[in-house]
Protein backbone atom coordinates (compact mmCIF):
# COMPACT_ATOMS: atom_id res chain seq x y z
CA UNK A 1 0.00 0.00 0.00
CA UNK A 2 1.78 3.48 -0.29
CA UNK A 3 2.82 6.27 1.62
CA UNK A 4 0.55 8.78 -0.30
CA UNK A 5 -3.01 6.22 0.23
CA UNK A 6 -1.82 6.22 4.31
CA UNK A 7 -2.01 10.13 4.67
CA UNK A 8 -4.51 10.24 2.83
CA UNK A 9 -6.21 7.99 5.71
CA UNK A 10 -8.79 9.59 8.46
CA UNK A 11 -5.64 7.40 10.69
CA UNK A 12 -2.97 9.09 8.78
CA UNK A 13 -3.80 12.55 8.84
CA UNK A 14 -3.93 11.59 12.80
CA UNK A 15 -0.77 10.17 12.47
CA UNK A 16 0.63 12.64 11.02
CA UNK A 17 -0.89 15.10 13.60
CA UNK A 18 0.36 13.47 16.78
CA UNK A 19 4.58 13.63 14.94
CA UNK A 20 4.63 16.66 14.00
CA UNK A 21 3.19 17.71 17.38
CA UNK A 22 5.19 15.82 18.84
CA UNK A 23 8.00 17.43 17.23
CA UNK A 24 7.09 21.11 18.00
CA UNK A 25 6.64 20.07 21.54
CA UNK A 26 10.77 18.70 21.03
CA UNK A 27 11.03 22.24 19.96
CA UNK A 28 9.10 24.04 22.54
CA UNK A 29 11.38 22.61 25.51
CA UNK A 30 14.60 23.72 23.57
CA UNK A 31 13.14 27.22 23.02
CA UNK A 32 12.16 27.51 26.40
CA UNK A 33 15.43 26.07 28.22
CA UNK A 34 17.54 28.53 26.20
CA UNK A 35 15.72 31.92 26.40
CA UNK A 36 15.25 31.10 30.52
CA UNK A 37 18.67 32.27 30.45
CA UNK A 38 17.43 35.88 30.51
CA UNK A 39 17.12 35.19 34.42
CA UNK A 40 20.79 35.03 34.37
CA UNK A 41 20.97 38.61 35.33
CA UNK A 42 24.03 39.52 33.81
CA UNK A 43 22.95 41.75 31.46
CA UNK A 44 22.12 39.02 28.66
CA UNK A 45 25.49 37.66 28.03
CA UNK A 46 24.93 34.25 28.02
CA UNK A 47 21.24 34.63 26.22
CA UNK A 48 23.25 36.59 23.77
CA UNK A 49 25.56 33.89 23.52
CA UNK A 50 23.44 31.03 23.09
CA UNK A 51 21.41 32.81 21.34
CA UNK A 52 24.16 33.47 18.48
CA UNK A 53 24.96 29.92 18.54
CA UNK A 54 21.55 28.81 17.58
CA UNK A 55 21.90 31.57 14.99
CA UNK A 56 24.90 30.43 13.46
CA UNK A 57 25.38 27.22 13.60
CA UNK A 58 25.19 24.99 10.28
CA UNK A 59 23.12 22.07 12.04
CA UNK A 60 20.89 24.50 14.18
CA UNK A 61 20.24 26.53 11.14
CA UNK A 62 19.39 23.03 8.93
CA UNK A 63 17.17 21.93 11.54
CA UNK A 64 15.44 25.33 11.22
CA UNK A 65 14.00 24.67 7.59
CA UNK A 66 12.83 21.16 9.47
CA UNK A 67 10.83 23.25 12.51
CA UNK A 68 8.98 25.47 9.39
CA UNK A 69 8.29 22.12 7.47
CA UNK A 70 6.64 20.42 10.59
CA UNK A 71 5.02 23.47 11.55
CA UNK A 72 3.23 23.84 7.65
CA UNK A 73 2.47 20.26 7.83
CA UNK A 74 0.69 20.53 11.45
CA UNK A 75 -1.35 23.98 10.29
CA UNK A 76 -2.27 22.11 6.86
CA UNK A 77 -3.06 18.97 8.02
CA UNK A 78 -5.06 20.58 11.20
CA UNK A 79 -7.28 22.82 8.97
CA UNK A 80 -8.32 20.13 6.40
CA UNK A 81 -9.18 17.85 9.59
CA UNK A 82 -11.09 20.92 10.65
CA UNK A 83 -13.03 21.72 7.47
CA UNK A 84 -13.61 17.87 6.56
CA UNK A 85 -14.99 18.00 10.37
CA UNK A 86 -17.07 20.87 9.98
CA UNK A 87 -18.68 18.89 6.27
CA UNK A 88 -19.16 15.47 8.46
CA UNK A 89 -22.22 17.24 9.95
CA UNK A 90 -23.95 19.90 7.65
CA UNK A 91 -27.00 20.66 9.97
CA UNK A 92 -25.88 21.33 13.06
CA UNK A 93 -27.98 20.14 16.70
CA UNK A 94 -30.68 22.81 17.94
CA UNK A 95 -29.51 21.69 21.14
CA UNK A 96 -26.17 19.94 21.87
CA UNK A 97 -24.83 19.46 25.11
CA UNK A 98 -21.07 18.78 24.40
CA UNK A 99 -19.44 20.08 27.98
CA UNK A 100 -21.35 17.06 29.63
CA UNK A 101 -18.81 14.41 27.86
CA UNK A 102 -15.78 16.03 26.66
CA UNK A 103 -13.75 19.14 27.38
CA UNK A 104 -14.10 22.56 25.69
CA UNK A 105 -10.63 22.48 24.75
CA UNK A 106 -10.63 19.18 23.22
CA UNK A 107 -13.11 20.45 20.72
CA UNK A 108 -11.38 24.09 20.03
CA UNK A 109 -7.97 23.26 18.88
CA UNK A 110 -8.31 24.39 16.00
CA UNK A 111 -9.07 27.75 17.39
CA UNK A 112 -6.78 27.63 19.99
CA UNK A 113 -4.09 26.87 17.22
CA UNK A 114 -5.28 29.50 14.98
CA UNK A 115 -4.73 31.94 17.87
CA UNK A 116 -1.43 30.46 18.23
CA UNK A 117 -0.20 30.53 14.55
CA UNK A 118 -1.61 34.40 14.94
CA UNK A 119 0.58 35.05 17.73
CA UNK A 120 3.20 32.97 16.28
CA UNK A 121 3.53 35.55 12.67
CA UNK A 122 3.53 38.51 15.69
CA UNK A 123 5.97 36.69 17.69
CA UNK A 124 8.32 35.84 14.30
CA UNK A 125 8.04 39.68 13.21
CA UNK A 126 9.92 40.63 16.65
CA UNK A 127 12.59 38.68 16.25
CA UNK A 128 13.41 36.24 13.74
CA UNK A 129 13.11 38.50 10.91
CA UNK A 130 15.08 41.16 13.15
CA UNK A 131 17.79 38.61 13.74
CA UNK A 132 17.78 36.68 10.49
CA UNK A 133 16.75 39.58 8.22
CA UNK A 134 17.07 42.93 8.85
CA UNK A 135 19.88 42.88 11.36
CA UNK A 136 19.90 43.56 14.89
CA UNK A 137 23.40 46.36 14.92
CA UNK A 138 21.44 49.01 15.86
CA UNK A 139 20.72 47.88 19.35
CA UNK A 140 24.28 47.49 20.00
CA UNK A 141 26.64 45.00 21.77
CA UNK A 142 26.78 43.93 25.27
CA UNK A 143 29.39 43.73 27.66
CA UNK A 144 30.75 40.57 25.97
CA UNK A 145 30.89 42.42 22.49
CA UNK A 146 28.02 40.14 21.61
CA UNK A 147 25.01 40.69 18.88
CA UNK A 148 22.46 42.41 21.73
CA UNK A 149 19.18 39.77 21.19
CA UNK A 150 18.52 40.66 24.90
CA UNK A 151 17.82 44.56 24.34
CA UNK A 152 15.78 43.65 21.37
CA UNK A 153 13.52 41.56 23.88
CA UNK A 154 13.69 44.48 26.52
CA UNK A 155 12.71 46.85 23.68
CA UNK A 156 9.81 44.94 22.20
CA UNK A 157 8.12 44.11 25.98
CA UNK A 158 8.38 47.92 27.16
CA UNK A 159 4.87 48.09 25.11
CA UNK A 160 1.97 46.64 28.05
CA UNK A 161 -0.08 45.67 25.05
CA UNK A 162 2.82 43.36 23.25
CA UNK A 163 3.28 41.37 27.10
CA UNK A 164 -0.67 40.56 27.23
CA UNK A 165 -0.69 39.56 23.92
CA UNK A 166 2.38 37.24 24.59
CA UNK A 167 0.21 36.09 27.52
CA UNK A 168 -2.48 35.40 25.84
CA UNK A 169 -0.53 33.57 23.48
CA UNK A 170 0.92 31.58 26.75
CA UNK A 171 -2.60 30.40 27.46
CA UNK A 172 -3.99 29.78 23.99
CA UNK A 173 -0.71 27.11 24.12
CA UNK A 174 -1.09 26.02 27.48
CA UNK A 175 -5.24 24.77 26.13
CA UNK A 176 -3.84 23.28 23.09
CA UNK A 177 -1.19 21.41 24.78
CA UNK A 178 -3.49 20.35 27.25
CA UNK A 179 -5.40 18.23 24.90
CA UNK A 180 -2.15 17.46 22.38
CA UNK A 181 0.35 16.49 24.27
CA UNK A 182 -1.24 13.25 25.45
CA UNK A 183 -3.31 13.14 21.94
CA UNK A 184 -0.29 12.89 20.21
CA UNK A 185 0.37 9.31 21.93
CA UNK A 186 -3.50 8.20 21.32
CA UNK A 187 -2.71 8.96 17.95
CA UNK A 188 0.39 7.02 17.63
CA UNK A 189 -1.56 3.70 19.31
CA UNK A 190 0.31 4.56 22.08
CA UNK A 191 -2.34 3.60 24.69
CA UNK A 192 -1.80 1.44 27.43
CA UNK A 193 -2.64 1.08 31.36
CA UNK A 194 1.08 0.79 32.77
CA UNK A 195 2.13 4.03 31.08
CA UNK A 196 -1.22 5.84 29.97
CA UNK A 197 -0.83 7.82 33.72
CA UNK A 198 2.85 8.73 33.28
CA UNK A 199 1.68 10.41 30.10
CA UNK A 200 -1.40 12.38 31.38
CA UNK A 201 0.72 13.77 34.09
CA UNK A 202 4.09 14.45 31.67
CA UNK A 203 1.32 16.20 29.74
CA UNK A 204 -0.26 18.19 31.95
CA UNK A 205 2.86 19.07 33.81
CA UNK A 206 4.27 20.00 30.46
CA UNK A 207 0.95 21.99 29.58
CA UNK A 208 1.77 24.25 32.83
CA UNK A 209 5.15 24.54 32.71
CA UNK A 210 6.18 25.62 29.63
CA UNK A 211 3.86 28.02 29.07
CA UNK A 212 4.08 28.80 32.28
CA UNK A 213 8.35 30.10 31.50
CA UNK A 214 7.31 31.42 28.22
CA UNK A 215 4.88 34.01 30.14
CA UNK A 216 6.61 34.99 32.57
CA UNK A 217 9.64 36.32 30.12
CA UNK A 218 7.87 39.25 28.36
CA UNK A 219 6.32 39.77 32.14
CA UNK A 220 9.46 39.81 33.86
CA UNK A 221 11.17 41.78 31.01
CA UNK A 222 8.26 44.51 30.90
CA UNK A 223 8.53 44.74 34.85
CA UNK A 224 12.28 45.22 34.82
CA UNK A 225 12.87 42.13 37.10
CA UNK A 226 15.97 41.17 34.64
CA UNK A 227 19.15 43.15 34.28
CA UNK B 1 -46.42 14.13 34.35
CA UNK B 2 -46.43 17.00 31.56
CA UNK B 3 -44.06 17.77 29.02
CA UNK B 4 -43.63 20.65 26.70
CA UNK B 5 -41.48 18.69 23.51
CA UNK B 6 -39.38 20.21 21.12
CA UNK B 7 -39.29 17.70 18.33
CA UNK B 8 -37.03 17.43 15.15
CA UNK B 9 -39.44 16.82 12.22
CA UNK B 10 -38.27 16.28 8.72
CA UNK B 11 -39.98 15.20 5.74
CA UNK B 12 -37.28 13.38 4.17
CA UNK B 13 -33.04 13.34 3.71
CA UNK B 14 -33.53 15.99 1.18
CA UNK B 15 -36.37 18.23 2.81
CA UNK B 16 -35.03 20.80 5.77
CA UNK B 17 -36.04 19.98 9.39
CA UNK B 18 -37.39 22.10 11.71
CA UNK B 19 -38.03 21.62 15.33
CA UNK B 20 -42.35 21.32 16.32
CA UNK B 21 -43.57 21.76 19.86
CA UNK B 22 -45.77 19.29 21.32
CA UNK B 23 -47.42 19.46 24.62
CA UNK B 24 -47.86 15.78 26.55
CA UNK B 25 -49.89 15.42 29.49
CA UNK B 26 -50.76 12.42 31.72
CA UNK B 27 -47.32 10.08 31.17
CA UNK B 28 -46.77 7.97 33.64
CA UNK B 29 -43.37 8.03 35.51
CA UNK B 30 -41.95 4.57 35.31
CA UNK B 31 -42.59 4.90 31.08
CA UNK B 32 -39.48 4.44 29.04
CA UNK B 33 -38.68 7.43 26.67
CA UNK B 34 -40.05 5.05 23.70
CA UNK B 35 -43.16 4.78 25.43
CA UNK B 36 -43.99 8.10 25.81
CA UNK B 37 -43.16 9.12 22.46
CA UNK B 38 -45.74 5.63 21.24
CA UNK B 39 -47.99 7.96 23.56
CA UNK B 40 -47.61 10.80 21.72
CA UNK B 41 -48.00 9.44 17.75
CA UNK B 42 -51.48 7.82 19.35
CA UNK B 43 -52.41 11.02 20.23
CA UNK B 44 -51.14 12.45 16.55
CA UNK B 45 -52.90 10.20 15.08
CA UNK B 46 -56.45 10.42 16.52
CA UNK B 47 -56.20 13.83 15.38
CA UNK B 48 -55.26 12.82 12.01
CA UNK B 49 -51.76 14.06 12.17
CA UNK B 50 -48.82 12.55 11.19
CA UNK B 51 -46.88 10.68 13.81
CA UNK B 52 -43.52 11.29 14.36
CA UNK B 53 -40.51 8.41 12.95
CA UNK B 54 -38.20 6.77 15.14
CA UNK B 55 -35.92 3.52 15.03
CA UNK B 56 -36.64 0.98 17.73
CA UNK B 57 -36.61 -2.92 18.34
CA UNK B 58 -36.02 -4.71 21.42
CA UNK B 59 -36.65 -1.80 24.00
CA UNK B 60 -34.36 -4.24 26.24
CA UNK B 61 -31.12 -2.19 25.58
CA UNK B 62 -29.34 -5.11 23.17
CA UNK B 63 -30.25 -4.60 19.50
CA UNK B 64 -28.88 -0.79 19.41
CA UNK B 65 -31.97 0.16 17.05
CA UNK B 66 -32.78 3.24 18.72
CA UNK B 67 -31.61 6.41 18.67
CA UNK B 68 -32.51 9.98 18.94
CA UNK B 69 -30.13 13.06 20.64
CA UNK B 70 -32.52 13.97 23.78
CA UNK B 71 -31.19 17.15 25.29
CA UNK B 72 -28.14 17.68 23.92
CA UNK B 73 -26.68 13.96 24.49
CA UNK B 74 -27.46 11.01 22.32
CA UNK B 75 -29.28 8.81 23.89
CA UNK B 76 -30.48 11.16 26.66
CA UNK B 77 -29.12 11.93 29.70
CA UNK B 78 -27.84 8.19 31.28
CA UNK B 79 -24.45 6.77 31.40
CA UNK B 80 -24.28 3.99 29.33
CA UNK B 81 -27.61 3.70 28.52
CA UNK B 82 -29.84 3.36 25.14
CA UNK B 83 -33.25 5.42 24.26
CA UNK B 84 -35.48 2.65 25.91
CA UNK B 85 -33.92 2.28 28.79
CA UNK B 86 -34.38 5.96 29.66
CA UNK B 87 -37.18 6.26 31.63
CA UNK B 88 -39.47 9.06 32.45
CA UNK B 89 -38.88 9.83 35.78
CA UNK B 90 -35.12 11.05 35.06
CA UNK B 91 -37.13 14.16 34.14
CA UNK B 92 -38.89 16.72 36.04
CA UNK B 93 -42.74 17.44 35.63
CA UNK B 94 -43.07 19.97 33.56
CA UNK B 95 -39.52 19.69 31.62
CA UNK B 96 -39.01 21.13 28.33
CA UNK B 97 -37.27 17.95 26.02
CA UNK B 98 -35.17 18.51 22.56
CA UNK B 99 -35.51 15.48 20.71
CA UNK B 100 -33.58 15.55 17.62
CA UNK B 101 -32.31 12.71 15.33
CA UNK B 102 -28.40 11.45 15.48
CA UNK B 103 -27.25 13.89 12.89
CA UNK B 104 -24.38 13.69 10.21
CA UNK B 105 -23.58 13.25 6.64
CA UNK B 106 -23.02 9.67 6.59
CA UNK B 107 -26.43 9.18 8.72
CA UNK B 108 -28.83 10.53 5.82
CA UNK B 109 -32.40 10.98 7.72
CA UNK B 110 -35.05 8.59 6.52
CA UNK B 111 -37.58 10.61 8.19
CA UNK B 112 -37.95 12.97 11.58
CA UNK B 113 -35.78 10.60 13.97
CA UNK B 114 -35.45 7.35 12.00
CA UNK B 115 -31.79 7.81 10.21
CA UNK B 116 -30.25 4.97 7.77
CA UNK B 117 -26.95 3.66 9.41
CA UNK B 118 -26.46 1.34 6.78
CA UNK B 119 -22.95 2.99 6.60
CA UNK B 120 -21.99 0.63 9.65
CA UNK B 121 -23.23 -2.23 7.75
CA UNK B 122 -20.84 -1.73 4.79
CA UNK B 123 -18.14 -1.04 7.05
CA UNK B 124 -18.53 -4.48 8.54
CA UNK B 125 -19.16 -5.66 4.78
CA UNK B 126 -15.86 -4.30 3.66
CA UNK B 127 -13.83 -5.84 6.15
CA UNK B 128 -14.67 -9.77 4.60
CA UNK B 129 -14.67 -12.82 5.67
CA UNK B 130 -12.86 -14.89 8.28
CA UNK B 131 -11.60 -18.03 7.18
CA UNK B 132 -12.66 -20.97 9.38
CA UNK B 133 -11.45 -24.97 9.54
CA UNK B 134 -14.32 -27.04 8.10
CA UNK B 135 -14.50 -30.67 8.37
CA UNK B 136 -15.43 -32.27 11.26
CA UNK B 137 -16.03 -30.24 14.66
CA UNK B 138 -12.96 -29.59 16.51
CA UNK B 139 -12.09 -29.80 20.02
CA UNK B 140 -13.53 -26.99 22.17
CA UNK B 141 -10.00 -26.11 23.16
CA UNK B 142 -8.03 -27.05 20.23
CA UNK B 143 -7.32 -23.33 19.80
CA UNK B 144 -5.95 -21.63 22.93
CA UNK B 145 -6.97 -17.93 24.02
CA UNK B 146 -5.62 -16.00 26.87
CA UNK B 147 -7.76 -15.18 29.20
CA UNK B 148 -7.04 -11.54 28.98
CA UNK B 149 -7.37 -11.15 24.99
CA UNK B 150 -10.93 -13.24 25.32
CA UNK B 151 -12.26 -10.80 27.90
CA UNK B 152 -11.09 -7.64 26.03
CA UNK B 153 -12.32 -8.96 22.79
CA UNK B 154 -15.93 -9.90 24.66
CA UNK B 155 -15.83 -6.01 25.40
CA UNK B 156 -15.13 -4.87 22.15
CA UNK B 157 -17.66 -6.83 20.98
CA UNK B 158 -20.39 -5.64 23.49
CA UNK B 159 -20.73 -3.07 20.48
CA UNK B 160 -24.26 -2.96 19.16
CA UNK B 161 -23.33 -0.76 16.26
CA UNK B 162 -25.65 1.83 17.62
CA UNK B 163 -24.43 5.02 15.91
CA UNK B 164 -24.15 7.13 19.21
CA UNK B 165 -20.58 7.63 18.90
CA UNK B 166 -20.87 9.12 15.65
CA UNK B 167 -24.05 11.14 17.10
CA UNK B 168 -21.92 12.51 20.60
CA UNK B 169 -18.80 13.25 18.37
CA UNK B 170 -18.07 16.72 17.32
CA UNK B 171 -16.16 15.76 14.42
CA UNK B 172 -19.41 12.44 13.21
CA UNK B 173 -16.07 10.54 13.44
CA UNK B 174 -17.12 6.62 13.43
CA UNK B 175 -13.71 5.48 14.81
CA UNK B 176 -15.12 4.09 18.31
CA UNK B 177 -17.50 1.99 16.17
CA UNK B 178 -14.69 0.70 14.12
CA UNK B 179 -12.32 0.42 16.30
CA UNK B 180 -14.65 -2.40 18.12
CA UNK B 181 -15.03 -4.17 15.06
CA UNK B 182 -11.14 -4.18 14.04
CA UNK B 183 -10.57 -5.53 17.60
CA UNK B 184 -12.60 -7.91 18.95
CA UNK B 185 -11.11 -9.90 15.91
CA UNK B 186 -8.21 -8.55 16.12
CA UNK B 187 -7.25 -9.93 19.47
CA UNK B 188 -8.48 -13.36 18.95
CA UNK B 189 -6.48 -16.45 16.71
CA UNK B 190 -9.62 -16.79 14.01
CA UNK B 191 -9.50 -13.28 13.58
CA UNK B 192 -6.25 -13.79 12.24
CA UNK B 193 -5.11 -15.10 8.90
CA UNK B 194 -7.14 -11.58 7.31
CA UNK B 195 -6.01 -9.18 9.80
CA UNK B 196 -4.32 -6.58 7.86
CA UNK B 197 -6.12 -6.70 5.05
CA UNK B 198 -9.64 -5.91 7.21
CA UNK B 199 -8.12 -3.08 9.10
CA UNK B 200 -7.28 -1.54 5.69
CA UNK B 201 -10.41 -2.58 3.71
CA UNK B 202 -12.62 -1.50 6.93
CA UNK B 203 -10.66 2.09 7.53
CA UNK B 204 -11.09 2.79 3.66
CA UNK B 205 -14.88 2.27 3.52
CA UNK B 206 -14.89 4.52 7.02
CA UNK B 207 -13.47 7.18 5.61
CA UNK B 208 -15.51 7.05 1.81
CA UNK B 209 -18.63 7.03 4.14
CA UNK B 210 -17.69 10.50 4.84
CA UNK B 211 -17.22 10.24 8.81
CA UNK B 212 -15.56 13.07 10.03
CA UNK B 213 -11.68 12.11 11.52
CA UNK B 214 -11.08 11.88 15.35
CA UNK B 215 -9.20 14.49 17.35
CA UNK B 216 -9.13 12.16 20.28
CA UNK B 217 -11.87 14.10 22.40
CA UNK B 218 -13.64 11.48 23.54
CA UNK B 219 -17.33 12.25 23.42
CA UNK B 220 -17.77 8.86 22.33
CA UNK B 221 -16.58 6.83 25.41
CA UNK B 222 -18.77 8.80 27.21
CA UNK B 223 -21.64 8.17 25.88
CA UNK B 224 -21.52 4.53 23.90
CA UNK B 225 -24.31 2.87 25.62
CA UNK B 226 -21.97 -0.07 25.78
CA UNK B 227 -18.84 1.65 27.52
CA UNK B 228 -16.43 0.70 24.32
CA UNK B 229 -13.02 2.14 25.45
CA UNK B 230 -10.42 4.46 23.84
CA UNK B 231 -8.36 1.88 23.80
CA UNK B 232 -9.78 0.18 20.98
CA UNK B 233 -9.11 3.43 18.83
CA UNK B 234 -5.56 3.53 19.75
CA UNK B 235 -5.32 -0.49 19.16
CA UNK B 236 -7.16 0.00 15.67
CA UNK B 237 -4.35 2.63 14.63
CA UNK B 238 -1.72 0.28 15.37
CA UNK B 239 -3.37 -2.52 13.70
CA UNK B 240 -3.41 0.13 10.53
CA UNK B 241 -0.43 1.35 10.91
CA UNK B 242 0.86 -2.21 11.34
CA UNK B 243 -0.82 -2.91 7.94
CA UNK B 244 -0.38 -0.01 5.48
CA UNK B 245 3.79 0.47 6.58
CA UNK B 246 4.51 -3.10 6.54
CA UNK B 247 2.68 -4.76 4.16
CA UNK B 248 4.52 -4.49 0.23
Amino acid sequence: MAYTALFKSSIGKKLLMGLTGLFLITFLLVHASINAMIWFQDGGVTFNKWAHFMGSNLIIRTMEWGLFFGLILHVVDGLMLYAQNRAARPVKYAYNRAGDNSSWYSRSMALLGTLILLFLILHLAHFWVKTRITGIEKYGLDTENQENLFAVMQEVFRSGLVVAIYVAGCFSLFWHLLHGFKSAFQSLGLNHVKYNETIAVIGIAFSIIVPFVFAMMPISMHFGLVR
Amino acid sequence: MKFNLKVWRQKNAKADGRLVDYTIDNINVDMSFLEMVDVLNDELIRKGEDPIAFDHDCREGICGMCSMYIDGRAHGPHHAATTCQLYMRTFKDGDTIYVEPFKAKAFPIIKDLAVDRSAFDRIIAAGGFVSVNTGQAQDANSLPVEKEAAEKAMDAAACIGCGACVAACPNSAAMLFVSAKISQLAMLPQGGPERKNRAIKMVEQMDAEGFGNCTNIGACEAECPKEIKLTNIARMNREYLAATIIDE
